[in-house]
């Protein structure tokens, strides 16, 4: 589903300031895997999943989705593959259009926002009855500015905006980090049955060492912009937090 | 009574450049000063079309398609050289102003012996009931418009660009074409109003755009007041509220000159106003504070 050959990524080349903030790497990720990304600060982590995305060009390398060579499509292109959640929820969604706006958009992810007006009352009803399912009666406030709501109900109704259109591949950059414990629970157990139930190749970036053995099919330790530690299902599942921590010193 | 109804027509006609300055400041967060070249462009395609006995219609197509052109311009300028915004504002501006001079051939052009759109489209036998009529039946049309235009899905797409770039573009938006696309819609605006105030004062002059910007400012300031003081949320009610702004300002200005104001202060008056409308919600916040 990914592929990224030879990938990486330099800030400031050639300059004072140079920074090679993702070391030429390649990392195949086969459709539906459910990878879990870790690393201190500054080791690659979201420099990678921005080049992914298409929000970083790659200073070398290719990165292919689906066989097809997007190394040169900018991040609204790749927007028919690729869906994101950001770390801070004010990022993933426009806090001045309604809750209803925000999912209308998310609606067209793939498709052309043409001159007609698509908000009726079946997509009303459809937005209604998938914000239900969270259980935090934001179905309430549809009409609502997604500016008024917590960090928590914004980042879970940007989970669900994820997938109200059709998507292969789910982005998700500490989508927790900015939460209470509460709302921090709630947005990953929403994620992991979402990426389940819709069989969704994810990469997913966390500091949470907890989070980071609870979920996902695969894990990755980055340093440095290296891939360190590349670890299948069952060298995860085998994995012991205390061994993990060891990791980072 | 004449003073004030002339002031409320000329606040519907300047309505048109409020609803542009509503989408650069309020949706895209942009400080357009375009404005000022594109409103005294589209008053001079406008003078020199109907000097040379174009049809209404194409005037208001050419005043309408100049005006997107500025606006294009800037949106280049900002999107593909990575300029400021602001900075491009004053560069398209500046351009302009050699660009009107050309297009209007002299300084300014009187519209004397002409027929306007408000003698056209005139149904009653008193002059200023036509021309607030036409000004009425030319703003809600827009409005209207307007309003149809930013609820529509690309409208959405519009309004998402201005509140988080990062999701918009995430959501397969093109941000500088939509940029683009929304500085034309406008300085269109904008260029319609240059069309109406054009007619409605009987001439065009080079300097008749200096400062407009301000007024237009003032206006969405004052609209913004009353969005935030009744918790306004619809994108129609919003626009109404900016048709509301503009009035007032004009009403503000045509009181200060019947109370005597030197009318050689009438820019004055006018940044004192945006300065006071700008500068008195935030010395009051303090305050309570």
């Amino acid at each position: 589903m990914i592929a990224l050959e030879g990938v990486g990524k330099t800030f400031n080349a050639g300059g004072a300031a140079e920074v090679r903030a993702l070391q030429p790497t390649a990392l195949y990720l086969a459709a539906g895997t459910f990878l879990v990304l870790v690393g201190g600060n500054g080791s690659g982590k979201t420099t990678l999943l921005d080049i992914v995305s298409g929000a970083l060009p790659a200073s070398g390398g290719r990165v292919l989705i689906k066989g097809v060579d997007v190394t040169a499509l900018p991040e609204h292109r790749r927007s028919r593959w690729v869906a994101r959640v950001f770390q801070n929820p004010l990022a993933g969604t426009a806090s001045d259009l309604t809750v209803l706006d925000n999912f209308r958009l998310a609606a067209l992810r793939t498709r052309a926002k043409r001159l007609v007006i698509g908000v009726d009352e079946a997509f009303r009803r459809q937005v209604r009855e998938r914000i239900a399912e969270l259980g935090l009666g934001l179905e309430d406030k549809l009409h609502q500015p997604m500016g008024a709501l917590s960090g928590g109900q914004r980042q879970a109704l940007t989970l669900l905006m994820s997938v109200m259109d059709h998507t292969d591949i789910l982005l998700l950059d500490e989508p927790t980090a900015a939460l209470d414990p509460h709302s921090a629970r709630m947005v990953l157990r929403l994620a992991d049955r979402l990426i389940a139930e819709r069989k969704l190749t994810a990469i997913f970036i966390t500091h949470n060492l907890s989070e980071a053995m609870a979920l996902g099919s695969r894990l990755i330790q980055l340093d440095r912009g290296r891939i360190v530690r590349d670890l299948d299902g069952a060298a995860k599942r085998a994995l012991r937090l205390e061994e993990m921590q060891r990791w980072f010193g | 009574m004449t003073f004030y109804l002339s002031a409320l027509v000329l606040g519907l006609c300047l309505s048109a450049m409020g609803l542009g300055i509503f989408i650069t400041m309020k949706i895209f967060r942009i400080p357009d000063i375009t404005t000022d070249g594109s409103y005294t462009l589209g008053a001079a395609v406008t003078a020199v079309a109907l000097v040379n006995g174009w049809p209404l219609p194409a005037t208001l197509a050419a005043s309408v398609a100049a005006g997107a052109l500025a606006g294009v311009a800037t949106g280049l300028v900002h999107t593909r050289l990575h300029i400021e915004a602001l900075l491009a504002g004053i560069l398209v501006m500046t351009g302009l102003y050699s660009i009107n001079l050309s297009v209007l051939g002299r300084s300014n052009i009187p519209l004397v012996s002409v027929d306007t759109i408000f003698g056209r489209l005139g149904v009653f036998e008193s002059t200023v009931y036509n021309e607030l009529w036409v000004g009425l039946v030319f703003i809600l049309v827009l409005g209207s418009l307007v309003a149809y235009f930013l609820r529509t899905d690309f409208g959405i797409a519009m309004r998402a660009t201005g509140s988080s770039e990062s999701m918009t573009r995430a959501m397969g938006v093109d941000i500088r074409r939509m940029k683009v696309i929304g500085l034309a819609v406008a300085n269109a605006l904008t260029a319609l109003s240059g069309f109406l105030v054009a007619q409605y004062q009987h001439f065009t002059d080079i300097n008749m755009g200096i400062g407009i910007v301000l007024v237009g400012l003032g206006s969405v300031l004052i609209g913004d007041a009353v969005i935030r003081w009744f918790g306004i949320r619809g994108i129609g009610w919003q626009l109404l509220t900016v048709v509301v702004g503009c009035i007032l300002f004009q009403m503000v200005l045509a009181a200060a000159l019947s109370l005597g104001v030197n009318p050689n202060f009438l820019k004055l008056v006018t940044a004192v106003c945006v300065l006071a409308i700008v500068g008195l919600p935030r010395l009051l916040q303090r305050e309570v504070r």
